[in-house]
């Protein structure tokens, strides 16, 4: 994992509308400038006003693609953040809070409590978010962070809102920290300067990026959390990238219009949740029947039906492995992390084109709208863009077959609109000249065929993506099994039971469909001890991988309260597995929010 | 639309299949008056993508001779939007049924209409479900008996015209399948028209719906244009909308000039159809991406 010399946490808690996302912006960019990692995590709810958000974020001058463990560092903006949070910080961290409005409370486990008289500091009473800024003085101080360089960061923030809101918040800002200069205690060890600087987005913001990279030319959506931030992203650079970005009435709509376009011939691309991506599926089997590219994204939470709408799990697994009716071949794909989610999809934008089908990319909660630093010379915006059998140009040869039973069961498909290309696409099975064959023309032995025309597509899929890698030490006592966003989580997990003296390895799977079987078989028949880490209650991926391979683990890490896993939930599981104390580990969530 | 002088008839636009429809079927008569009226104006196939959802009547674009969906039920409006939207220079024409569009994609209708969409909508309403053997449909009268409604439907059936015009609909008209120069002519405005032209044609079921026959509608129609009906005016094409008794209009009952959705969308202001330009990132645009990140 390559874990750095800095590890720090803090964490800014808060109901929704006090503004925790502006400190929060403002001290991820700080980061990201001096080149540090970053990897921040929201825990909130689904109200505008209200509540409690509890922001993590995790600065290290090594990758760290998770929240991590432990918090250094709270910031509380309300007293209810005090009263769930103060028995969370020991000995050698602080508490920063303002002393006007919020008192100490009564679950003290050794943090140093850093009040700030925010009313006396500032003149600006009537503004609530004051207080913000004053901790953010504060941090900048507790933390080692020059003031030249916070101030910086609020001037590019607030500059575009005038120079009086540059110097009032600059003001208040330095306030906050030179009273804790003058009172509190600086920690040890202070961020180190990083390389250069980094970038940072949302998993939300690397799906995007990826489709627009990979040629995406149309986007439909209907908000839902928490593929929302797909849209925003869309939304916002739609007319400068040439992007037509459409909100719809329903899911149902998105997806239909998705495989319209596409049928025409663009990159179509839609993102959804697992709810409305249960009104799209019947468009999946369409898209697959008429054999049109084109690619829906599934950024999970917790379920089912509305279920928790804020919070991660990885529960659909199952629902996009079934979506839709009938039996049919289709793509599917759940990214390991953001930059995985933002290579993934110039790759699976190919696949699709390639083989004429639908495409799944699953994504969760925790990676879509976490927000990770990256490295943007990683970011490649110019990806290879194959399109496959497309055929683009007009022709006067007569005979032209939409549905070829070719050699490799792929037909080359016409660009809308081509003279001598003249087809219809039909939901019906048809003939290989679009002719239905569902009606009148009922033919047993074409419907056959046109099945397996289409099957055949796949016979040679797997060669064109990557297997899965087993990671760390080939002799491990344990193998640990993921799959998706887990990875960074896991691999720190890993790391750490290692550094304890437990041997430990780490499979993580990309690819659902197509899967490699035989190659995941050859990797685990020489394992020891198996155990599956997943974000749900019944074990969706233990199942799946039951069912095409055979193969049964030995134990279970599973976690389905809404909240994501952290290394040490996965250390604990696999100590407690090893001890022989249970085959299944359910980790406590310690942070309530 | 092409300028160049072609020469192409109806026969040309005769698809791979013949209709599987019942003998006397109302939706005979729609087809005739399709391939008549892109014939006249000087299409040739490859101009033309014809989209159609699940039904009878939707199994249309196996029968012309154009770039064809034939998608899922309800769901023509949306797939037809994808297309215009990935290839605006084409001209898209959406056929189907009562069933299909206002009932299984009535949202799809009412959305349409409110974006303004510039596609072609024939609607061949025979006020049942035929394809599975004669149900009620959004459209069947109060007091039909269909194999769903045996002591007959107590439902208020949908108002296609004015629902059309409520919603933002451009141009509004509806026909009668027995008359094919009167709905070749309708069709060939609505083609023109620039924004979503709804077209509802009475296409009798004769199999399925005994009520709404050839007779029905040929003792009842009247036509607008026989009134002086002025098209601008919304109200009066409501109100003669809303007819369904002695008097039935055809004709076109309204017809605005609101901005299409094509016109308003800025993508589409230059650089031909989506679907023909380059694919991938210019240089700047994605270093700026990049640049905003840091």
């Amino acid at each position: 994992m390559g874990l750095g010399t800095y590890d720090f946490a803090l964490a800014i808690g808060g109901e929704a509308g006090q503004g925790i996302a502006t400190p929060g912006d403002i001290l991820a960019r700080i980061i990201v400038r001096r080149g540090l990692h970053l990897s921040t995590y929201n825990a909130y709810q689904s109200i505008v006003r209200g509540g409690h958000i509890f922001l993590t974020m995790r600065i290290s001058d090594g990758e760290i693609q998770n929240h991590g463990d432990k918090l250094d560092l709270l910031l509380c903006l309300n007293q209810d953040t005090m009263n769930r949070h103060q028995r969370l910080m020991g000995p050698g961290t602080r508490i920063v809070y303002n002393s006007d409005s919020i008192e100490p409370g009564t679950e003290d486990k050794g943090a140093d409590l850093c009040g700030l008289p925010v009313l006396a500091l500032t003149d600006n009473s009537r503004n609530r978010l004051v207080q913000n800024t004053v901790g953010m003085g504060a941090i900048a101080f507790l933390m080692g962070i020059d003031f030249s360089v916070l101030e910086e960061s609020l001037t590019l923030r607030f500059q575009r809102r005038g120079q009086e809101m540059v110097d009032e918040n600059v003001k208040v800002a330095r306030a906050g920290f030179d009273y804790a200069e003058e009172h509190f205690k600086l920690f040890d060890q202070s961020p180190p300067s990083g390389g250069k600087p980094l970038a940072v987005w949302s998993g939300n913001d690397a799906l995007a990026m990826g489709g627009a990279a990979a040629g995406v030319k149309f986007y439909a959506a209907y908000p839902m959390s928490p593929a929302t931030g797909v849209l925003h992203w869309m939304a916002n650079n739609a007319r400068n990238l040439g992007i037509i970005v459409r909100q719809v009435e329903d899911e149902i709509g998105v997806a239909n219009m998705v495989v319209g376009a596409a049928q025409a011939g663009t990159r179509s691309l839609c993102a959804t949740s697992g709810g409305g991506f249960a009104l799209m599926t019947e468009a999946i089997g369409a898209a697959a029947m008429m054999e049109i590219p084109c690619v829906f994204i599934n950024v999970m939470r917790a379920g089912p039906s509305t279920g928790v709408p804020t919070k991660t799990e990885q529960g659909d697994l199952w629902q996009v492995l079934g979506a839709s009716q009938g039996d049919f071949e289709r793509i599917i794909v759940s990214p390991l992390d953001t930059l995985d989610a933002f290579n993934t999809m110039a790759e699976v934008f190919n696949l699709t084109d390639k083989y004429q089908c639908p495409a799944i990319v699953i994504s969760d909660l925790y990676i879509s709208e976490g927000r990770y630093s990256v490295d943007p010379d990683k970011i490649n915006m110019h990806p290879n863009i194959d399109r496959g059998a497309l055929i683009t140009e007009a022709s006067d040869t007569d005979g032209y077959l939409r549905y070829k039973d070719t050699e490799s069961g792929i037909s080359p498909r016409a660009l809308a609109g081509l003279e001598g290309y003249v087809h219809v696409a039909a939901t019906d099975e048809h003939d290989e000249d679009s002719t239905l064959l569902s009606d009148e023309f009922t033919n047993p032995h074409k419907r056959r065929q046109m099945v397996e025309k289409r099957a055949r597509k796949f016979d040679t899929i797997l060669s064109d993506i990557a297997a899965p890698v087993l990671v760390g030490p080939a002799d491990a006592d344990v193998t640990l099994i993921g799959w998706g966003s887990t990875d960074g989580i896991i691999a720190e997990a890993v790391g750490e039971l290692n550094a304890a003296g437990v041997s430990v390895n780490h499979l993580q799977i990309k690819w659902m469909v197509p899967f490699h079987g035989e190659e995941i078989m050859a990797i685990l028949s020489k394992t020891k001890k198996t155990i599956i880490v997943e974000n749900n209650y019944s074990g969706q991926f233990a199942r799946y991988l039951r069912s095409e391979t055979g193969f049964a683990a030995d134990g279970h890490i599973r976690k389905y309260d809404g909240e994501p896993f952290a290394p040490h939930h996965i250390v604990d599981g696999v100590n407690a597995q090893v001890n022989g104390e249970t085959d299944k580990y359910i980790p406590y969530q310690e942070i309530t929010v | 639309m092409t300028t160049t002088e072609i020469n192409l008839t109806p026969r040309d636009f005769k698809g791979k299949s013949n209709p599987d429809w019942c003998a006397g079927c109302g939706d005979f008569g729609v087809l005739n008056a399709i391939q008549r009226a892109v014939a006249e104006m000087g299409f040739r196939p490859h101009d033309i993508m014809t989209v159609s959802g699940i039904g009878c009547s939707s199994n249309l674009p196996g029968y012309i001779n154009t770039y064809g969906m034939h998608t899922l039920h309800g769901r023509s409006l949306a797939m037809a939007t994808g297309v215009k939207m990935a290839n605006h220079e084409m001209n898209v024409l959406v056929t189907g049924g009562d069933g299909d569009g206002y009932g299984i994609g009535g949202n799809h209708f009412t959305h349409t209409a409110r974006r303004n969409t510039d596609l072609t909508y024939i609607v061949m309403n025979n006020q049942i479900y035929g394809l599975t053997t004669g149900q009620v449909s959004p459209t069947s009268s109060i007091g039909m008996t269909t194999k769903s409604t045996p002591f007959g439907n107590v439902e208020q059936p949908i108002n296609p015209i004015t629902s059309a015009i409520m919603n933002g609909a451009t141009f509004v008209a509806r026909a009668y399948s027995g008359d094919v120069r009167q709905m070749s002519d309708i069709f060939q405005q609505g083609i023109r028209h620039k924004g979503f032209s709804i077209i509802d044609v009475f296409s009798p079921c004769v199999t399925f719906n005994l009520t709404n026959t050839h007779d029905f509608f040929k003792e009842r129609i009247k036509k607008l244009e026989d009134d002086g009906h002025d098209t601008s005016d919304w109200k009066t094409a409501c109100e003669k909308a809303m007819l369904f008794g002695d008097e039935i209009y055809t004709g076109v009952f309204y017809e605005g000039d609101r901005s299409s959705l094509e016109d308003v969308e800025p993508v589409l202001k230059e650089g031909g159809p989506l679907a023909y330009r380059k694919l991938g990132l210019e240089k700047d645009d994605a270093q700026k991406i990049i640049d905003r990140m840091m």
